[in-house]
């Protein structure tokens, strides 16, 4: 903004220039944005076309609208969609717990409490940031089946127990960058009022870290309603499995009349990515900011 | 790997944070760091048994013929066969890293000019800007589940949407994920689609521009042109680096969608093979899970050394300008 406001005003002649120019902007956006889109709303209109349709209406919208789709999808299985996802929503939810609570934790003796070796254990932290998750699943899985827990009494244990480790070493590493911006002052007064690591802890560095808590919750809700390696992996029941590996199902059954059942549950699956992206668009794309740059 | 891996800001970091350390630590410094140790337990606790433990176990497991039917002490040693089997007689092997590497050399230099590109053009603080920022973000969201891959492929199938469009153009389409040679590319749209999340990295890049620099620019009578290769590209550098590490990296490791196109068996013809797939199929399909460790070290190795390839060849074009960082 700042530079095309001083630009502009160096050179007499370009705030007209700027204006068509910036009509050009707006139209060569609209397209992109248009392209972009475009997919996401032929999946919409897609989960609502008859079968016939389908393969003959490649169109945007129906002709004759038919929500029967959705039905169909939704019991197209054994079990009813509905099932699913309860099973992703309860693997999400408890992923969020998990996340915060433990990475929180850890922040907080990264970023404001001094011990041994600290530094030492910063790093492989940062290291771990760019382990691939593919590379751990071989041995993980001997480890958690050898214990018994993978097709177990709850076979949501191998999808949750890392969860409560704080592995996902992003989400230490954006607290800890976040409360590096909360004053030492803070801390500082509440020590001279008696306070220990924990009180510090209880009374300062947890209620300012909200923020940072919030933005948390969402990513590691998407990423773990749309995760699908380790729940195929780990899940291997029908009645255990999550929507992303409930949708796999479709794509096995190979009769073309799936389709538009296919189409529909693939959009509610989508639903609450969606409305998190609605509610909370700007901390979003925000919170990738902070994340990776703003040190 | 630790330190070669770690994103520019570790250094910076872990010194700033050092010098009010001695500042105030006096007489609770005992007692903070046991409470250091406590905060820190479940990490380190994740450390060992779900990162640490379970890597020391598939190296270990990489130089055996482990199954998962027989018992872990049953095992038997068989030296680098494993090894020796991927470099020299498994043609699929060599055929998943050339899919792999193929996608990121494509795939990922797209998607970051695409992402350069919008982030440019949308560089200009007017109302419009938030909205158009997180309409192109939206794809970033959606586009790793396995529901979008189930849109994409039939998207780009016979009677999907990508042909309908053709036909506008007279041109005949093909079913495209069928199709060995192009089966791979549909994969690398979907990818270059989700071009958002660096662009959103590049938009707050491009605000840390000084414009004092572009002032300075045009004053000495540089173009637009100009400018964006003499002041955008060089300050933009650290950003690029850090979207490059990162997107190459992501790109590597691009499963669910090869895995939803060939409904888990890399075709069509191996057209699909992700090196991660190929990984999944030997543990998890045929069970050689020795095998699928040794693969899973040599791609973690391979990791580590393209990154500290890019860490070494960053200093010749990454620019950093002092002070920008605080």
């Amino acid at each position: 903004m700042t530079a095309t406001a001083t630009t502009a005003a160096t050179r007499p002649r370009a705030p007209r220039r700027a204006g068509r120019g910036q009509a050009v902007r707006l139209v060569i956006l609209i397209a992109i944005v248009a392209v972009v889109l475009y997919p996401l709303f032929w999946m919409i209109g897609t989960s609502v076309k008859s079968q016939e349709e389908i393969v003959n209406n490649i169109g945007l919208l129906p002709e004759t609208f038919t929500p029967g789709n959705y039905v169909d999808g939704w019991s197209n299985f054994d079990l009813s969609f509905g099932r699913f996802f309860l099973n992703s929503a309860m693997v999400s939810l408890l992923t969020v717990v998990g996340n915060a609570v433990s990475c929180l934790l850890a922040a907080y003796a990264f970023a404001r409490l001094r011990f041994r070796l600290r530094g030492v254990w910063f790093a492989v932290m940062i290291g771990t940031l760019l382990l691939p998750g593919h590379v751990l699943i071989v041995p993980q899985y001997i480890l958690f089946r050898s214990l018994g827990l993978v097709g177990g009494e709850w076979p949501y244990l191998p999808l949750l127990i890392p969860q409560f480790l704080a592995t996902e070493a992003f989400f230490v590493f954006l607290m800890v960058q976040f409360m590096r911006g909360i004053p030492r002052e803070l801390d500082e007064a509440a020590k001279i009022d008696g306070a220990n690591a924990f009180g510090i802890f209880r009374h300062v560095i947890l209620p300012l870290s909200r923020p940072a808590l919030v933005t948390t919750a969402i990513f590691s809700f998407i990423w773990t309603w749309n995760d699908f390696f380790r729940q195929l992996v780990f899940l291997s029941d029908l009645e255990d499995y999550t929507v992303p590996v409930a949708l796999t199902l479709f794509i096995d059954s190979t009769s073309q009349s799936a389709v538009g059942p296919m189409f529909a549950m693939s959009v509610l699956s989508l639903l609450p990515v969606f409305l998190f992206f609605l509610a909370f668009q700007r901390m979003l794309v925000e919170g990738i900011n902070t994340s990776g740059l703003k040190g | 790997m630790a330190l070669t891996t770690a994103p520019g800001p570790t250094r910076r970091d872990t010194g700033s944070v050092r010098p009010p350390a001695k500042r105030g630590a006096g007489r609770n410094r005992h007692g903070e760091g046991l409470a250091g140790y406590l905060f820190l337990s479940p990490w380190l606790l994740g450390l060992m048994a779900v990162t640490a433990i379970p890597m020391l176990l598939s190296l270990y497991l990489s130089f055996t013929n482990y199954d998962i039917l027989t018992p872990l002490s049953e095992v038997e040693w068989v030296g680098l066969a494993n090894y020796e089997r991927m470099f020299t007689s498994d043609p699929s092997y060599w055929h998943a890293v050339q899919v792999t590497l193929k996608f990121a050399l494509i795939a990922v230099p797209l998607k970051l000019a695409a992402a350069l590109g919008v982030a440019l053009l949308l560089n200009r603080a007017w109302r419009g800007v938030g909205l158009f920022r997180s309409l192109f973000y939206l794809p970033s969201l959606l586009g790793g589940s396995v529901a979008l891959a189930i849109v994409w492929v039939s998207m780009f199938n016979r009677d999907g949407a990508f042909n309908s469009l053709l036909s506008l153009f007279g041109i005949e389409g093909k079913p495209w994920v069928n199709d060995p040679d192009w089966a791979l590319q549909t994969l690398m749209v979907l990818a270059i689609w989700q071009f958002g999340a660096p662009m959103v990295i590049f938009l707050a890049g491009l605000k840390q521009v000084p414009t004092e620099l572009y002032e300075a620019a045009s004053v000495d009578g540089a173009s637009k042109v100009s400018q964006f290769w003499n002041v955008t590209l060089p300050m933009l550098s650290p950003v690029i680096f850090f979207n490059l590490v990162l997107e190459t990296i992501n790109g590597f490791q691009g499963f669910t969608a090869a895995f939803v196109l060939s409904n888990g068996t890399g075709g069509p013809v191996d057209s699909t093979l992700m090196y991660t797939l190929n990984l999944y199929i030997s543990g998890f399909t045929n069970l050689e899970m020795g095998y699928a460790s040794a693969m899973a070290w040599v791609f973690l190795l391979a990791i580590a050394v393209i990154t500290a390839i890019f860490f070494s060849t960053g200093r010749f074009w990454v620019h950093y300008s002092d002070g920008e960082d605080r």
